[in-house]
């Protein structure tokens, strides 16, 4: 798989991305914000950070810039679009993904590991997680509690669209578990057509065991194996 | 508007005596204008000049094979580590910012010393941070703590740099006067070093960054005075507000340009501003720089040359750019969207000149500005409070009473308790390359391409594997109790902790926070300290590469404890031999590495102890002595350990003793959010004889550290100790949901469950 990798003056995790690919054996490149193709890119990721600033709210400014023209019509024809932390809250206000991201209720910002339950398996970005394996990755950041409206909510679940929770060590999805004050303890979700997903967690910063855990190499893995597939589907 | 007379009010207002008043009329030859007045005021403040420590200062060791660029010499010092890698770090102060604004002050601080890591050309890839502040029983403490730690979590977290390590002591002699060191670290390669140096005749000098406005006017001279009950009103506007954003940019854009050799030289604008960075290049340069004011970026309208030149406004940079390579510097900044201008030029005149609108607002030797300031030799008397402290002896430390309370107590102690409520603020895993968090002895982070200026691009680029190790520390308690010791004990302490992460100290950068230098008292206790210091940094061969020296540190009610803070780098070579302080496995013997009692201690390690100040509310007694090349013996001992794969865990004795560093193994391994691996133990402290007890559990002598190995390789480290003369004892095993000690006599216990949770959650409690 090839992966672009959007740099936002003002992303600071472009480059973790960029490493988390290549280290489950994937091209990966940064793709500067003023350009306005992602080129042949099987994938973009839209990294962490704190893009222009996170100048008026998180992510607000991004969208305008040209590369996130480009996005969206990548997106619109169908293409992988995995946006971490900052980059889940540029996907939400640039309407990608539905809700938004806000405070922390702890008003604080928040690094720490968390254990992540996979709840939508048939998606790109799932499908290659265990059973009931949980996935225990970073966080990094002061707001990043989901919110939406009841309807938007309602919409979400019927559609299936949650694809990974808080949750405790023993998987529950409790109180104790939401670091951030998310709604349902939601930690990442995807659009309908389930080729765009974000999460506030940072699977790019958990894939080598040097770092405290590998678990994060599921998520990319899961997006390389479901290109391969449609690749091999084309071919046949 | 006209500048004001120079009268002897002003001259005293900025700060300087009538005798450095006569030496400024021989520098210049006639009598300074307000412009110039303000600019040696700055220069000459104790912040930028070190006029009253840097003669001290000349006792520490700045030297080794590995120092590639020494202290004094730039921003910070370069160390090698091998294979044609450096690290440039530095840290640096913001006490009095962020005891008028906690969150600029802190931040700003942050940013500062990051800006001095990347001006050396590295990238800079870890931050850490030593805080001390008074009771947490005050609301205003609380408000300064909280203000302080979002202020540094903002700033770093924005910029994208990972805060990795810290300390955090809480004590009374704080209160109003709390201490901000931020310390930064960056990887470049050898051939990467940049230089401060204003070279090149007739070579342009371009100013980057945000519009000079008038925020943090005279910043380092405000620095270079005591506090007092209204700095908070009058000062605030020398509080400079930062733009953690700016700063990214700025650096990005700065390591991309450096990378193009279009740079002559480059400065931050830190203390001091434009003033500083002008004349210290063209001091180093041996050059002159013809500056023009009008075409600085002003923010506010009608600045005067005066203000222009003092400005602490954040995030500026100056460049010098080798002549007719201006479009490529221009490029560079326009793709990072960058405000830029050129300035000036470099002269060979050797002066300083500024001018404004064609004016010459100011004109002085550059060289004399930034090197003559005045050296003094202050008077130094030691304290009459020492008289106490030595008598204090040990029959005066009362009956222990209820030891199970008293470790429970030590643990929920603020400055013991842990720091999660600190770290959890903080990213510390951006960059992805930490590979140990904040919670162990030291934190670790890993040595990678995209660690370089320009690294990361290629995917097949190689760089070999290497780990860097740091830690900073300072028990001011001891400090205050006896200064020497306490140095050395600073010192010893880091060093301890690098090696029981497994690493072998390089350089050492140390932040000297004192009272004021013209009370004798307080002089001595600088004096003393960095004599124990620089005894430290050269037994354990870790040069002092740079730092900073804040003085002034005082509130209305007196001075604080000296805190000459110490933060040191080491090197990891083999990832296998990053170790961590909590225990691992079931079963694992717990050996006890150093002698557990220092019989020669008239108090036996109970001076200046956690114990007298929490159980009895003593801050008294002589401190601990440190015999350095008995502790250097043990470092090297257990790295050696380490390195043969013998060792599960390792953690230091420091405050609170053993007892709460065998608390600390078992409760200290944190996996998750609400998740934390939890390993008791059973500890026989009987072959220790008939001591006593409030010794054996909470004295806190030097040189110990607590180890576990499996069954087979604890007879191997028994065996090579007995070979090596150094003292080691099987003290417990590993295993279990409690912690009991027994000895001669006595047997405690206690469910880690319960000691986790008081020592977890102390801080956040206390500031909720």
């Amino acid at each position: 798989m090839k992966v672009a990798v959007i740099q936002f003056p003002g992303s600071n995790s472009d480059q973790d991305a960029v490493n988390g690919v290549r280290v489950i054996g994937h091209q990966a490149s940064l793709l500067w914000h003023k350009e306005e193709s992602v080129g042949d890119a099987d994938a973009v990721i839209i990294p962490g950070g704190f893009s222009y600033g996170d100048y008026l709210r998180c992510g607000a400014i991004a969208r305008f810039s040209p590369v996130m023209q480009a996005v969206k019509q990548f997106a619109a024809d169908g293409g992988l679009i995995l946006g971490i932390c900052n980059g889940f809250q540029v996907l939400c206000e640039a309407g990608l993904l539905p809700g938004a991201l806000v405070r922390n209720r702890s008003l604080q910002f928040r690094s720490e590991h968390v254990f992540l339950k996979t709840i939508a398996k048939d998606t790109p970005f799932t499908g290659g997680v265990a059973d009931d394996r949980l996935l225990r990755v970073p966080i990094a950041h002061g707001e990043g509690c989901y919110f939406a409206d009841e309807e938007t909510l309602a919409g979400i679940k019927a559609n299936n669209q949650i694809l990974w929770q808080y949750v405790s060590q023993q998987g529950e999805a409790n109180d104790d578990a939401n670091p951030n004050g998310s709604l349902e303890n939601i930690a990442g979700i995807c659009n309908q057509a389930r080729n765009v997903a974000g999460l506030m967690p940072h699977p790019e910063r958990a894939c080598e065991e040097v770092v405290g855990s590998a678990d994060g190499r599921a998520i990319l893995e899961s997006m390389a194996a479901w290109l391969d597939k449609g690749k091999s589907a084309e071919a046949a | 508007m006209s500048d004001p007379a120079i009268t002897p009010e002003l001259i005293e207002q900025h700060g300087i005596t009538p005798d450095e008043f006569e030496q400024i009329k021989v520098i210049l030859g006639r009598e300074p204008n307000y412009t110039e007045l303000g600019i040696f005021s700055v220069m000459w403040s104790e912040h930028c000049s070190y006029k009253n420590t840097r003669k001290l200062l000349k006792g520490f060791p700045t030297k080794s094979a590995k120092v590639l660029v020494p202290a004094g010499e730039e921003n910070a010092g370069v160390i090698d580590i091998g294979d044609g890698l450096a690290v440039a770090f530095k840290i640096e102060s913001h006490n009095h910012p962020s005891a008028v604004e906690p969150f600029q002050g802190a931040a700003t601080g942050v940013g500062g010393i990051i800006r001095d890591i990347f001006t050396m050309g590295a990238r800079p890839v870890a931050a850490i941070n030593s805080l001390r502040f008074g009771s947490l029983e005050s609301a205003e403490v609380r408000r300064l703590f909280r203000g302080v730690v979002a202020g540094i979590s903002h700033y770093g977290n924005c910029f994208g740099i990972p805060t990795i390590a810290g300390e955090v002591y809480f004590d009374k002699s704080y209160e109003g006067n709390p201490l901000v060191n931020a310390f930064a670290l960056g990887v470049l390669r050898h051939d990467q070093i940049a230089r401060g140096a204003a070279k090149g005749v007739g070579n342009p000098v371009f100013y980057v960054g945000p519009a000079t406005g008038r925020d943090g006017l005279a910043g380092a001279a405000f620095a270079s005075q005591d506090l007092t009950e209204e700095s908070a009103d009058q000062q605030r506007g020398a509080v400079q507000v930062g733009d953690p954003f700016m700063e990214k940019l700025c650096m990005e854009a700065c390591l991309e340009l450096l990378a193009t050799d279009a740079v002559a030289g480059i400065q931050d604008m830190g203390a001091a501003g434009l003033t500083c960075s002008t004349c210290e290049t063209a001091a180093r340069g041996g050059t002159g720089i013809e500056l023009k004011l009008d075409k600085v970026p002003q923010r506010a309208a009608n600045m005067t040359p005066y203000e222009l030149m003092l400005s602490e406004s954040q995030e500026r940079m100056l460049i010098i750019v080798q002549k007719g390579r201006e479009e490529e510097v221009q490029r560079i900044f326009d793709k990072w969207d960058l405000p830029w201008a050129e300035v000036g030029v470099v002269t060979d005149t050797g002066r300083m000149v500024v001018t404004n609108h064609g004016k010459v607002v100011a004109d002085m030797p550059a060289a004399k500005l930034a090197d003559d300031a005045p050296l003094y030799d202050r008077e130094a008397k030691e304290p009459a409070y020492l008289a106490d402290v030595r008598a204090f002896k040990l029959e005066q430390v009362p009956e222990m009473e209820a030891p199970e309370e008293v470790l429970e107590n030590l643990l929920a102690w603020p400055t013991i308790a842990s720091k999660n409520w600190v770290y959890r603020q903080y990213d510390h895993t951006v960059r992805n390359g930490t590979a140990v968090f904040p919670g162990s002895d030291a934190a670790v982070l890993r040595v990678k391409a995209d660690s370089i200026p320009g690294g990361g691009v290629d995917a097949n680029e190689q760089v070999p594997e290497k780990y860097l190790a740091m830690s900073c520390d300072c028990n001011g308690t001891y400090v205050y109790l006896d200064p020497y010791e306490g140095g050395k004990i600073a010192v010893a302490e880091a060093a301890r902790n690098l090696a029981c992460s497994g690493a072998e100290p390089l350089g050492t950068t140390d932040n000297l926070n004192f009272g004021n230098p013209h009370n004798p008292e307080l002089f001595w206790q600088l004096k003393e300290a960095v004599r124990g210091l620089a005894e430290g940094c050269t037994v354990f061969n870790a040069p002092v590469t740079g730092g900073n020296v804040s003085l002034y540190n005082q509130n209305p009610n007196g001075a604080i404890d000296p805190t000459p803070t110490v933060a040191m780098v080491g090197l990891i070579e083999k990832p296998e031999d990053i170790t961590t302080q909590w225990f691992k496995d079931e079963g694992d013997v717990i050996l006890l590495l150093g002698a557990a009692i220092d019989t020669e201690d008239p108090l036996l390690g109970l001076g200046g102890s956690a114990y007298l100040q929490t159980a009895h509310q003593l801050k008294t007694g002589t401190p601990p002595r440190c015999d350095l090349s008995k502790e250097k013996q043990i470092h090297t001992t257990l790295r050696g350990f380490i390195q043969t794969g013998c060792v599960k865990s390792a953690h230091d004795c420091s405050e609170g003793g053993l007892a709460v560093a065998l608390a600390e193994c078992c409760i200290s391994n944190h996996v998750g959010r609400e998740t934390d691996s939890l390993l008791g133990a059973e500890v026989d402290l009987g072959e220790f004889g008939n001591a006593r007890v409030d010794v054996l559990l909470f004295g806190e002598t030097q040189g110990r550290i607590v180890l576990t190995a499996s069954e087979v390789n604890a007879v191997k480290i028994e065996e090579r100790a007995k070979i090596l003369e150094i003292p080691v004892a099987r003290i417990g095993k590993v295993g279990g949901n409690k912690l009991t000690i027994k000895g001669d006599g006595f047997r405690f216990a206690w469910e880690t469950e319960r000691l986790h949770d008081l020592w977890f959650n102390a801080i956040a409690n206390a500031m909720k």
